[in-house]
């Protein structure tokens, strides 16, 4: 029944054996992660409920509720039933809302886990009372993107993405709103460098950052209306983008829903191997914050491309597949579809390669027929970028080339002055110039190309997915904390017990409380 | 180039005719698309001491800001005669000089511990240096023969840096400075200086900052033994270190 590449239509002669093979190996290496994930659960998912349920703003130190919240119930010895329980039980007592209680046990007031244990039936009441108003406001944030995309209109794919990284919000929204009018369509808003080790998320608008600006929830609110208004007026919907990662993935994942953001970084092992995460927290962190994103319809983009800033893109090239193959997986099972698998890879030859461009190929039509629905996210060169802007620009076109050839959903624009600095205001301009002249002059391109039998683009594939396959299949039998640990991933070690956030990471009781993972696995659907 | 006599005490860029001054740039002015900020352009551009500035392109940038694209012949001259650069004066040695270079008069491994320290997350260039792959067919530290490098990665603070040399009784600290903004990299760079003095064991080490935003002169400027730019490889540095070891007789 099986005729290879008939049934995939694979323009590259792919075996659908040895990609179904690589599925189930990734799946099977993502169903024993989760259940380790299972019987976990950390600070940052805990104050990521706290937020969920209404709490917000800081003390009179700049320390964020969640956090007060979530360390008053740590200290107590009650974190393992999970801070909804706690907050609930207050509900029960008090009758006051989350917030009120956040501020009471800010002030003292309130101790969580000192107050009378109430009927369990009626905490759950309690909670879920207002669990079920959170999740239709993210819902209802959904509904909104999706009417202004079907009333207004969208950008054509690949989406067009654009950085800024002023330091100031301020200054970010003059630059995105610039970007938007001249094409951008998903403009991203790097991160502070040093904020993904922060274990709290900063509170309000911010106008200081170094390399990037602080993910608050007031930014992205803010980030968010100054896009919609630059979307009418251009008539298509501005998709914001942000960083999901870090030790604080969930909060930020619900900040992000609750702001109506449309793309998040979003990927585990990104963390550990290039952040120096502890694989455990990330893990289980990663789990909660791809439900929240996988419930507000929010496109999450995942970090294979990193592996080749520090390997090799010709020799490495099948760990960056195995790892979007186990991503896929890690989605699927937090309820996040295909259509919303921003699968990462990166242009990272290097420009002196003979036939580099053919092997870059290759790899992105691989890409493309094995994830048939993913947005692939394409990153552009950086590793081999150097102070010559003029070769980079054209390193650049060589890059939109491919994407517009092979269908890439999401196109990081490539920035000429890369090796240089933070991009500058033209430098942008510049970049969304080259890519439009590409993808308007070449935009079938695809379509009408294919691929000589056996030749060398097929064969760089059909070696790359075979590599692959090998790989996922000792991960199977590893696991993927010992193959992390022996550096198979862009040739850094990161070992199990080590790393940052492991002191976060909680055993849940027998009778711990979410309400969060009910209403928001599947989609809500 | 044979036409004509270059007079080296007066030097101009050259287009197609020496001394023409031809220079290109490109910038952003505040100001909306229009007659009067391509002839701002124009008068800013002769400002800078370029005659005959020409506005060859400029482009709306959509938030009342206008890109331009502008030639112009340069009045001004450099006298190339007077010139003089501080470099990293040694020759280098290749991969197998280095080692051949530990085993004779070093006759023990050499310990280098490397960072990209601060906020700094970009480890290209730390990884370009040390590790095992090196770069555009350099190899890395980690490859070398005699050399024990430990490349501690993105985002160090300058006290790990300095615990970890301390603890593996480094011989030298490499640090990678990339990708910054507002300059963030010099009050880094000269915290770590200033914490290795306190420490009182600035003089035991040797210190080497790399990165594109470095020169050799600016490195020594902050206290550093050595500055490395784009286009140096893990030999270069690695050459500078083993010849500084026995030349301030560390072996």
């Amino acid at each position: 029944m099986l005729k290879g590449c008939d049934v995939l239509n694979s323009k590259l002669g792919l075996n659908p054996e040895i990609i179904e093979r690589a599925r189930s190996a990734a799946k099977n290496i993502a169903l024993e992660t989760q259940t380790f994930i299972d019987k976990h659960s950390t600070v940052t998912v805990e104050r990521t409920v706290a937020r969920l349920l209404g709490i917000d703003g800081v003390d009179e130190i700049e320390k964020p509720l969640p956090n007060v919240v979530v360390d008053n119930i740590k200290e107590g010895g009650g974190l393992a039933q999970g801070a909804a329980f706690w907050i609930g039980n207050a509900i029960v007592n008090t009758g006051n809302t989350p917030q009120e209680i956040a501020e009471k046990v800010n002030a003292g007031e309130i101790d969580l886990t000192k107050l009378p244990i109430a009927d369990k039936d009626k905490i759950f009441e309690a909670v879920q009372k207002i669990a079920v108003e959170t999740t239709n406001k993210i819902r209802e944030n959904r509904k909104k993107r999706e009417d202004f995309i079907e009333n207004v209109g969208e950008g054509k794919r690949p989406y067009l993405y654009v950085i800024v990284a002023s330091g100031n919000i301020y200054e970010d929204i003059v630059q995105a709103q610039a970007a938007a009018r001249q094409g951008a369509d998903v403009v991203a808003v790097i991160r502070t460098t040093a904020q993904s080790l922060l274990d709290y998320v900063p509170y309000g608008a911010t106008t200081e950052g170094f390399g990037g600006t602080y993910a608050t929830q007031e930014n992205f609110k803010l980030m968010r209306e100054a896009l919609d208004e630059v979307g009418e007026e251009v008539g298509r919907y501005i998709r914001v983008c942000n960083y999901c990662s870090g030790l604080c993935m969930p909060e930020i994942a619900a900040m992000g829903a609750l702001e109506r953001l449309d793309v998040m970084l979003n990927d585990a092992l990104y963390g550990i191997l290039f952040r120096d995460i502890n694989m455990q927290r990330t893990l289980v962190d990663q789990f909660f914050s791809r439900l929240i994103n996988g419930y507000a319809g929010i496109i999450i983009n995942t970090g294979e491309d990193n592996y080749l800033t520090t390997a090799d893109a010709v020799e490495e090239a099948h760990t960056v597949l195995a790892s979007q193959f186990i991503n896929e997986q890690y989605a699927l099972l937090a309820g996040i579809p295909e259509e919303q698998m921003g699968l990462g890879h990166a242009f990272e030859m290097n420009p002196k390669l003979e036939n580099g461009f053919l092997m870059e190929l290759a790899q992105a039509q691989m890409t493309r027929e094995i994830f048939p629905k993913a947005p692939l996210k394409y990153m552009p060169p950086t590793k081999f970028m150097t102070g010559n802007i003029f070769r980079g620009h054209v390193q650049d076109a060589l890059f939109n080339l491919l994407s517009i050839w092979t269908g890439q959903g999401i196109q990081l624009l490539g920035m000429m002055t890369e090796a240089i600095h933070t991009p500058l205001l033209h430098d942008r301009m510049l970049a969304i110039e080259n890519a439009q002249y590409i993808f308007n002059n070449a935009r079938d391109l695809g379509e009408e190309i294919e691929y000589k039998t056996d030749g060398k683009i097929q064969k760089r594939a059909q070696q790359v997915l075979i590599d692959a396959e090998k790989m996922l299949i000792d991960i199977e039998k590893e696991g993927i904390f010992t193959t992390i640990e022996k550096g198979k991933f862009g040739g850094v070690k990161r070992g199990y017990t080590s790393g940052k956030g492991l002191d976060g990471v909680i055993e849940k009781s027998q009778d711990y409380f979410n309400p969060f993972i009910d209403l928001m696995l599947g989609g809500g659907q | 180039m044979s036409l004509g006599k270059v007079d080296l005490t007066k030097i101009k860029p050259y287009g197609d005719t020496l001394n023409d001054g031809k220079v290109q740039l490109s910038f952003t002015l505040p100001v909306p698309y229009g007659d009067e900020s391509e002839e701002a352009a124009r008068q800013l551009a002769k400002k800078m001491g370029l005659s005959e500035a020409s506005v060859v392109h400029s482009h709306d940038l959509g938030v009342g800001y206008t890109f331009f694209i502008v030639y112009g012949n340069c009045t001004h001259t450099v006298d190339y005669d007077a010139i003089e650069v501080p470099k990293v004066d040694v020759e280098f040695m290749d991969k197998e000089g280095v080692e051949q270079y530990i085993e004779e008069h070093i006759k023990r491994d050499v310990v280098i511990v490397g960072a990209c320290t601060g906020s700094d997350a970009h480890t290209v260039g730390i990884d370009a240096i040390m590790n095992m792959k090196g770069f555009d067919g350099h190899y890395g530290l980690e490859r070398y023969k005699g050399i024990e490098a430990i490349n501690m990665g993105s985002q160090v603070l300058n006290e790990e840096l300095i615990a970890k040399a301390i603890e593996v009784n480094a011989d030298a600290i490499l640090v990678s400075q990339v990708v910054t903004q507002k300059d963030v990299h010099i009050p880094n760079l000269t915290q770590l200086v200033e914490m290795l003095e306190a420490e009182g064991i600035r003089d035991k080490m040797i210190l080497v900052a790399g990165g594109p935003r470095l020169s050799h002169e600016l490195a020594q400027e902050l206290g550093y033994d050595a500055g490395f730019g784009p286009g140096s490889f893990a030999n270069h540095v690695a050459t500078f270190i083993v010849k500084q070891m026995v030349e301030r007789k560390m072996v």
